[in-house]
C-alpha cells in the first residue's frame, strides 16, 4: 500500500495532496494542471516535496521530518511517462533491458519473453524509438518498466498523446497490466478510461484531493470540474 | 616536387603526435568543465567560464608566456613538477601538447557543453527511474546523446592543436625534431632563401590534413546524429 502526504510549492500554486492506495489500481484523476504530474513525480523521486511523507508498505522513500529522500534509482518504482522516454540511442531491445541491466535484476529469458508477448513487442526490437509509431513507443515504455521489475507502476496519461486508434489498440495492454499484480497508479482526466482500468479514485483539483473512493465516485463530479 | 625531406616528415610526424596528445589529454577534461557549466551552479562559475575561454581571446604569445612562467624548469609548477615526477614540459614536446591543449579547451569544451545542455532532462530521469545511478545515466544516456558535440570539438580541438604557432613557439621554442611543428618549420623555412620549395610542400601537406580532419568530423558527426535520432 502507498501512502502520500505531501506538500510542494510552486510560486503560487501550492499542491497539499494526502491519500493511500486502496485495491491494485488507483486513479488520479483530475483535470489538466491541477498537480497529478507533480504529485507522481514526488512518488517516483523526480520532485522533492517541501514536506512531508511518502511509503509503500512499510518503506519509508520519503519523510521530510526525518531527513529520508530515498534517490529514484533505489525506489524501484516503474514510470511511464505521458511521451515515453525511451532512450533514442537504443533499440527497443536494448531500452526494454536497460532497467534489469541498471538493477542487477539477473537475465530471465521467459519472464522477457513473456512481456514481450504480453505487449506485441516481437517484432519491434531491434528497431530504434526515432522508427516506432506513438502507440508502438508507448508499448516499450510499458514493457520496459515492468521489466525491472517495480513494486509500484506509475502511468502519466499514457494514452494522452494518442489519437483515438492508437489508444484503442493500448488500452487492451493496460487493462492486462492489472492482472501482473504490480499495483499501478494511472493519472488521467479521462473517466471513461478510468472505469474500465481502475478499481479506486483519487480526485485532484486545484492541487488538492477532493474526493476519493471507488470508481463511482466518477458518476457523482460535477461535469464543470473538467472545465 | 613532392618528396619530403626527413626534416619535414620529422615535423609532420611531430605536428601529429603533439595534436593527438593534446587532444586526447584534454579530452577528460574537457567533458568534465563542460558538463559542470552546462548542469551545475557553483560559486566562481563565471569564473571559471571565463578562464577556459581566456585562450581564444588573449594573444597566443601571451598564453605562452604565462605557460612559460608557470612550467617552466624554475618556475613554481614546473619545478615541483621536475622535482616530484621528473617531469620537463618547457622546450620539450609534451610542452608543446600542452600548449596546443589549452589552446584547443577553449573549442572543446564549447561544443561539449552546448550539446549536453541540448540533452533532453527528462530523458535522463527516465534512466533514473528504471534503477540508474547518476554516473550511470552520465555514461549511458548524457555522454552518448552528447556525442555528436563531443565529435565536433575533439576534431576542433585536434585541428587548433595542429595548426597552434604562437603559444607553441614561446613556451617550448622551435627546436628541429623536438617542438619544431608544422607551423614552426614553414616558419622557419619562410626566413631562409632556399626555403620556398619546402615552405610550400609543408603548406600543402597542413591544408590536406586540415581537410581530412573536416571530412572526418562531418562524416563521424553525422553517423553519431543518426545513432541518437533513431536510423
Amino acid at each position: 500500500m502507498l501512502r502520500v502526504e505531501v506538500e510542494k510549492r510552486f510560486g503560487d500554486f501550492p499542491i497539499v495532496a494526502k491519500f493511500e492506495t486502496v485495491g491494485n489500481a488507483t486513479a488520479l484523476f483530475g483535470p489538466s494542471g491541477s498537480g497529478k504530474t507533480t504529485i507522481v513525480n514526488m512518488i517516483a523521486g523526480l520532485v522533492r516535496p517541501d514536506r512531508g511523507r511518502i511509503a509503500i508498505d512499510d518503506e519509508v522513500l520519503f519523510d521530510s521530518g526525518r531527513r529520508i529522500d530515498v534517490p529514484p534509482h533505489r525506489r524501484r518504482i516503474g514510470y511511464v511517462f505521458q511521451e515515453g522516454r525511451l532512450l533514442p540511442h537504443l533499440s527497443v531491445k536494448n531500452n526494454l533491458e536497460y532497467g534489469r541491466f541498471m538493477a542487477g535484476i539477473k537475465r530471465d529469458g521467459e519472464e522477457t519473453k513473456r512481456i514481450i508477448d504480453l505487449l506485441a513487442l516481437g517484432n519491434l526490437l531491434m528497431r530504434r524509438p526515432g522508427k516506432l509509431s506513438g502507440g508502438e513507443r508507448q508499448r516499450v515504455a510499458i514493457g520496459r518498466a515492468l521489466l525491472m521489475r517495480p513494486r509500484l507502476l506509475l502511468l502519466d496519461e499514457p494514452l494522452a498523446s494518442l489519437d483515438v486508434a492508437r489508444k484503442r489498440e493500448i488500452l487492451p495492454y493496460l487493462m492486462r497490466l492489472t492482472d501482473e499484480g504490480i499495483p499501478l497508479i494511472y493519472v488521467s482526466h479521462h473517466a471513461p478510461e478510468i472505469k474500465r482500468l481502475a478499481n479506486a479514485v483519487v480526485l485532484i483539483e486545484g492541487g488538492h484531493v477532493v474526493g476519493k473512493g471507488g470508481v463511482d465516485v466518477l458518476d457523482r463530479i460535477d461535469p464543470d470540474m473538467l472545465g | 616536387m613532392f618528396d619530403l625531406t626527413p626534416d619535414e616528415l620529422t615535423a609532420i610526424h611531430l605536428s601529429l603526435r603533439i595534436a593527438l596528445v593534446a587532444t586526447a589529454a584534454a579530452l577528460p577534461f574537457g567533458i568534465a568543465v563542460a558538463w559542470l557549466l552546462a548542469r551545475k551552479r557553483f560559486v566562481g562559475k563565471a569564473l571559471l567560464d571565463g578562464l577556459v575561454h581566456l585562450p581564444l581571446v588573449l594573444p597566443p604569445v601571451v598564453t605562452g608566456y604565462l605557460l612559460l612562467i608557470t612550467f617552466g624548469r624554475r618556475a613554481p609548477v614546473g619545478r615541483f613538477l621536475y622535482e616530484t615526477f621528473g617531469i620537463v614540459l618547457s622546450f620539450r614536446w609534451t610542452g608543446a601538447a600542452l600548449a596546443c591543449a589549452v589552446m584547443g579547451f577553449p573549442l572543446l569544451v564549447r561544443a561539449i557543453r552546448l550539446s549536453i545542455e541540448a540533452i533532453d532532462r527528462r530523458l535522463e530521469q527516465a534512466a533514473a527511474t528504471l534503477g540508474a545511478p547518476r554516473r550511470w545515466v552520465f555514461l549511458t544516456v548524457t555522454l552518448p546523446l552528447a556525442l555528436p558535440g563531443v565529435v565536433a570539438g575533439v576534431v576542433l580541438c585536434f585541428a587548433k592543436a595542429l595548426g597552434e604557432f604562437g603559444a607553441t613557439i614561446t613556451f617550448v621554442s622551435n627546436i628541429p625534431g623536438e617542438t619544431q611543428t608544422i607551423s614552426a618549420a614553414i616558419y622557419t623555412y619562410t626566413q631562409v632563401p632556399a626555403g620556398d620549395a619546402p615552405a610550400l610542400r609543408l603548406v600543402i601537406v597542413a591544408i590536406i590534413l586540415s581537410l581530412v580532419a573536416l571530412v572526418a568530423s562531418e562524416w563521424l558527426a553525422r553517423r553519431a546524429g543518426a545513432r541518437i535520432h533513431g536510423e
